[in-house]
C-alpha cells in the first residue's frame, strides 16, 4: 500500500501513474525558482508526448502543478525572442527545443539567463539591453534618390543589413557574451553582440548619413573589449554572423578611421 | 486608499504591436506626453509573428495597381460588410506609411531597379505586399521600436497590464488601472485620452496562431466602459497552420507559401480548389492547373489561381476536404512548394517556415510537402470607431489595429493588417493628441474606480479553494473549438451559451497560489474574464447572423442573404449582460460602389 500525503509529490505519483496508463513518457524536471533573493531548483516529474518542446512541459507544469512558475514567451515558434533560458546549462529558446534531443530519463536542468538579474524563476531583468539600444543614434536618411520622391536600393547591398535585422532579441548572445555574464562593472562600458551588429547594419546601411558609426562603437560602446571568441555567434538561433560579418568588419573599419591619416586630416579641417 | 503608483500623460496607448507604437508615435509627434504600455518586453507583440508582407498599392511591381484596385480587392474579400471610408482611406494612405517605414530603417526586398518589392497574396489583384523574406512583422516591428525609442519622447511601460478603464462623472476617458507583471505591484495612470491597441481575441481558441497576450483585454476594457464592438461574429481561420507535431499545433504557415508558387492538394495529390471557387470570384479565377501555373508568371496572360482565394474560401475547402476523407495522416491537407520551386529560393524566400518546420517537425519543405490545416487568426470585429479619427462611442477612447472594428468588413484579406495597423494607428495617434490638446484641465484618478477594481483582481487569492485559472482555460478553448468554430450551427452555439454560464461561475472562483510578482496564474485568472466577456458576444453575434459570409460559416444558413449585407451586430454590456443589437452599415456612395462592382476584365 502506498500512503500518500498532502505535499508529499501527490503530483509527481499521479503524473507517472497516469503516464504509464497511457504509455506516455515522463520527464524529470528541475527548473529554477526564487527571486533576487534566491531561490533553489524544483524537482517536477512531467508527461510529455513526441514531438513537445521544452517550453510544452513548462506550460504543462503551470496547468497542473505550479501555476506561479514565472515563463516569458509569446510566439511560441522562434520568432519573438521571449523564452531564452539556459537549458542543462546551454543558453536556448525553449519553444524551439526539442525534448528528443535529451537522453530519455535523464533529469533536464532548466535556470533563467546568468547574465541578467532574475526577477523570478525563469524570468531575468532584461531592461539593460533597452537602455543600451536607447543610446544609439537612429537612422538618418539620406534625400530619396529616385524622381518619384522615394528612396533606390539595391539588393546587393540591403542583404548584409538585412542577415543583422533578422535578430530577434532573444539577448542569448548578450548572456553568453563573457565581457559581460562574469564582470558586471563591464556593463557600462560595453554594449554586447546584439547592439554591435545593429551599429554594424546602421554603419552599413545605404540610406545612413549619421558619421562615424564605427568609431562610436568602438569610443562609447566598448567594441575593443569583443575578442572574437565567437560564442554570441554559437548560440544565435538565427544564424546570424555575428562575429564574422557585424564585429569583426566593424573593428576594421574602426581602426582603420582613426589610424588612416587621410580621414583624420579631413576631419581635423572640418572642425575648424 | 489602494497604494498605487500614478502616472500623469496627455495620452495613454495600450497595446506596443505595430497600431500601439505607431499610434505613439504619432501622438508624441503632436505634441502630446505619451506613454507607450505593453504586457510583454517591446518588440515582441503578436506584429513580429506576422510573415508575408504590408498590402499598399506603390505599383512597384503592377505599374496598373493603384489604391482603386485595393479598395476593390478588400471589399470584396470583406464580403462588402466593410466600413467603406475606413477600406478606402486605407487604400489610399498604405503606400505612404510604407516608404515612411525606409526613413526609419527599414530593409524590404527590392526589385531589380531598387524599390520596395511586392509579392502575391490572396484576394489581391497585383502582387502588392511589401515584405523581407517570410519575416515582415518582425521588420515592421523592429522598425517602429527603434524608431520610437530613438526618437526618445515616449516613456514605455513594459510588462504592464491594464485592466480597467477609469472614466470622470461625464462619462469620458481619465485613465487606466493596472499592474506591473514583474512585482503586481498597482499602476494608474491618470490621463486625457486612451488609445486602445490591444489586438485580438485568439487564444480563447484551441488552436490558435495567436500568443497568450491575446485575449481580448482592450474589447473588454472598452465594452465595461460602455463602448460597443462591432462584427464579432467574424473570426479568421488562417487556412495554413501547422498540424504535426501536436504541440505546435496552430502556428502559422504563412500565405506567402502559396503567393510565391506553393500548391494545395489533399491526399490523393488533387489540387482540389479548383472545386472550391465561389460565384463572386469565377471571372478572376483560373479555371485549368495550366492556367493557375501561367499567372504566376505574368498576370496578364491569366487568370488568378485558386490557391490564392481569400482566406475564409481557402479555409472553408480545407476544413470540407478533411471531413470527406481526403486529408493527411494528422487531419490537414498539404502543401506543396518543394516541387514548384528550388530549394535556394524556397531557402531565400522563405527562410523561418524552412527553419520551422525542420527544426519543430522534422519536415525539410525543400523536398516534401508540409502539411496544415486552419487555425484561429485573427479577430475582424472590434471596437466601433469613426474612419477618419478612429475615435469611439466614449469621449476619449480611441481604438485602432486588430482591436478595432470595421475595416475588414466579414473577411480579413493577408497584409491587409499590418497596413491597417500603420494607416490608423497614425490617424488614432493623431487624433488622441489633437482631443487631449482641447482638453483643459489636469485629468485626476477617481479613486472608488481603483479600489472596485483593485479588489476584483485581488480575489482569486483570497480563496482558499477553487480551480487552477488553466484548467478553466482549457475547457474554455475546448468548448470555443468544438462549438464556435469554423463552422457553426444554432444548436451548438446555444449549447455554447450554455456553457458561458457555467464557465463565467467557474472562472469567478478560481483561486491562485504564490505572490503578486509575476504570477501566470493569477495574469491568466484576470484574463480569463476578458475573454470570457468578448467571445460570448463572438457566440451571441454568430447565432445572430442566420447567414453565411467571410469568416462567419452557418451549416443551417448555408447562403449569403443580402438583408445581413445591410447591418453590422453590435455587441455592448449592460446591465451586467453581454447583449448584441443590428445596426444599420454605413452605405457606400455610388462612385465607389461602382469601383467595387466594376469588372475589371
Amino acid at each position: 500500500m502506498t500512503l500518500i500525503q498532502k505535499g508529499s509529490g501527490l503530483g509527481q505519483w499521479s503524473a507517472e501513474r497516469k503516464a504509464e496508463a497511457t504509455g506516455q513518457k515522463v520527464a524529470t524536471m528541475r527548473v529554477w525558482r526564487g527571486d533576487a533573493t534566491g531561490g533553489r531548483f524544483e524537482e517536477f516529474q512531467v508527461p510529455y508526448e513526441d514531438g513537445e518542446v521544452v517550453l510544452d512541459i513548462l506550460h504543462r507544469i503551470q496547468a497542473t502543478q505550479a501555476s506561479d512558475l514565472a515563463v516569458r514567451w509569446n510566439c511560441k515558434a522562434g520568432k519573438c525572442g521571449s523564452c531564452s533560458a539556459e537549458v542543462n546549462g546551454k543558453p536556448r529558446l525553449t519553444c524551439m527545443t526539442r525534448m528528443s534531443i535529451f537522453e530519455s530519463g535523464d533529469p533536464i536542468t532548466v535556470n533563467p539567463l546568468r547574465t541578467f538579474p532574475v526577477i523570478k524563476d525563469l524570468v531575468t531583468d532584461v531592461s539593460f539591453n533597452y537602455e543600451v539600444a536607447a543610446k544609439i543614434r537612429p537612422l538618418k536618411p539620406v534625400a530619396p534618390a529616385g524622381d518619384d520622391g522615394h528612396h533606390r536600393m539595391f539588393q546587393e547591398d540591403v542583404n548584409r543589413g538585412q542577415e543583422f535585422r533578422k535578430c530577434i532579441e532573444c539577448f542569448l548572445c548578450q548572456n553568453v557574451c563573457h565581457v559581460i555574464r562574469d564582470h558586471e562593472e563591464n556593463k557600462q562600458h560595453f554594449a554586447g553582440p546584439r547592439f554591435f551588429i545593429r551599429m554594424a547594419e546602421l554603419d552599413m546601411h545605404p540610406l545612413d548619413t549619421e558619421p562615424n558609426r564605427a568609431e562610436r562603437a568602438q569610443d562609447d560602446f566598448g567594441l575593443g573589449y569583443c575578442n572574437i571568441t565567437k560564442c554570441c555567434t554559437d548560440v544565435c538561433p538565427e544564424h546570424i554572423h555575428i562575429t564574422d560579418n557585424g564585429i569583426i568588419p566593424m573593428k576594421e573599419r574602426a581602426m582603420s578611421a582613426k589610424y588612416d591619416p587621410i580621414p583624420w586630416i579631413i576631419r581635423k579641417i572640418r572642425r575648424r | 486608499m489602494i497604494d498605487h503608483e500614478t502616472h500623469t500623460y496627455d495620452v495613454v496607448v495600450i497595446g506596443a504591436g505595430g497600431a500601439g507604437m505607431r499610434a505613439a508615435i504619432e501622438a508624441s509627434g503632436n505634441g502630446a506626453k505619451t506613454a507607450l504600455v505593453c504586457k510583454s518586453l517591446l518588440g515582441k507583440a503578436h506584429t513580429v509573428m506576422a510573415e508575408g508582407g504590408i498590402a499598399a498599392a506603390m505599383g512597384n511591381v503592377y505599374p496598373q495597381d493603384n489604391w482603386k484596385v485595393h479598395f476593390r480587392d478588400t471589399m470584396r474579400g470583406g464580403k462588402f460588410l466593410n466600413n467603406w471610408r475606413m477600406a478606402q482611406l486605407h487604400a489610399q494612405e498604405a503606400p505612404e506609411r510604407v516608404w515612411e517605414l525606409e526613413d526609419w530603417g527599414a530593409l524590404f526586398d527590392r526589385t531589380a531597379d531598387g524599390k520596395i518589392s511586392q509579392r502575391d497574396f490572396g484576394g489581391h489583384r497585383y502582387a502588392r505586399l511589401a515584405h523581407v523574406g517570410d519575416r515582415s512583422g518582425l521588420e515592421m516591428i523592429r522598425t517602429l521600436q527603434q524608431h520610437a525609442v530613438g526618437e526618445g519622447q515616449i516613456d514605455v511601460f513594459m510588462e504592464c497590464t491594464l485592466v480597467e478603464l477609469l472614466l470622470d462623472d461625464s462619462g469620458a476617458v481619465c485613465g487606466a488601472f493596472g499592474y506591473w507583471r514583474p512585482t503586481g505591484d498597482f499602476i494608474s495612470f491618470a490621463c486625457k485620452a486612451v488609445v486602445m491597441a490591444t489586438g485580438g481575441i485568439g487564444r480563447a481558441w484551441k488552436v490558435t496562431s495567436n500568443s497568450w497576450e491575446y485575449s481580448g483585454d482592450g474589447h473588454a476594457m472598452a465594452l465595461r466602459a460602455g463602448a460597443e464592438l462591432i462584427d464579432m461574429e467574424f473570426i479568421q481561420f488562417h487556412p495554413t497552420g501547422m498540424v504535426w507535431p501536436p504541440s505546435i499545433r496552430g502556428a502559422l504557415v504563412t500565405e506567402s507559401v502559396r503567393g510565391d508558387g506553393g500548391i494545395l492538394t489533399n491526399k490523393f495529390g488533387d489540387r482540389f480548389m479548383f472545386n472550391y471557387v465561389p460565384d463572386l470570384f469565377r471571372k478572376e479565377t483560373a479555371e485549368t492547373e495550366e492556367e493557375a501555373d501561367l499567372w504566376y508568371k505574368d498576370h496578364s496572360a491569366a487568370r488568378r489561381t485558386p490557391d490564392l482565394l481569400p482566406r475564409d474560401e481557402v479555409a472553408r475547402a480545407i476544413n470540407a476536404e478533411v471531413k470527406a476523407g481526403r486529408g493527411s495522416p494528422h487531419g490537414g491537407v498539404y502543401l506543396d512548394v518543394s516541387s514548384r520551386l528550388s530549394a535556394d529560393v524556397i531557402k531565400r524566400r522563405l527562410p523561418s517556415m524552412y527553419h520551422q518546420f525542420l527544426e519543430l517537425a522534422d519536415v525539410d519543405i525543400t523536398k516534401e510537402p508540409m502539411e496544415i490545416a486552419p487555425t484561429c487568426h485573427y479577430t475582424m470585429g472590434g471596437i466601433r470607431v469613426d474612419a477618419e479619427t478612429e475615435a469611439t462611442t466614449i469621449p476619449g477612447l480611441f481604438a485602432c489595429g486588430e482591436s478595432a472594428g470595421g475595416m475588414h468588413g466579414a473577411n480579413r484579406l493577408g497584409g491587409n493588417s499590418l497596413s491597417d495597423l500603420l494607416v490608423f494607428g497614425k490617424r488614432a495617434g493623431e487624433h488622441a493628441a489633437q482631443y487631449a490638446a482641447g482638453k483643459a484641465g489636469a485629468p485626476t484618478i477617481p479613486e472608488t474606480q481603483v479600489t472596485d477594481a483593485t479588489r476584483e483582481v485581488l480575489a482569486p487569492f483570497e480563496r482558499v479553494d477553487g480551480e487552477n485559472p488553466y484548467t478553466v482555460l482549457n475547457d474554455m478553448q475546448e468548448m470555443l473549438h468544438n462549438l464556435v468554430g469554423i463552422i457553426r450551427i444554432e444548436a451548438e452555439l446555444k449549447e455554447a451559451l450554455e456553457r458561458f454560464v457555467e464557465l463565467k461561475e467557474r472562472a469567478g472562483k478560481v483561486r491562485v497560489i504564490g505572490t503578486r510578482a509575476y504570477n501566470p496564474g493569477w495574469n491568466t485568472a484576470i484574463d480569463l474574464r476578458n475573454m470570457l466577456m468578448v467571445a460570448e458576444g463572438c457566440t451571441k453575434a454568430a447565432l445572430a447572423r442566420r447567414e453565411s459570409r467571410g469568416g462567419h460559416t452557418r451549416e443551417d444558413f448555408p447562403v449569403t442573404d443580402p438583408e445581413f449585407a445591410k447591418i453590422n451586430h453590435a455587441v455592448r454590456y449592460e446591465n451586467g449582460e453581454v447583449t448584441i443589437t443590428p445596426t444599420p452599415l454605413p452605405q457606400m456612395p455610388d462612385d465607389l460602389r461602382q469601383i467595387v462592382e466594376e469588372n475589371p476584365e
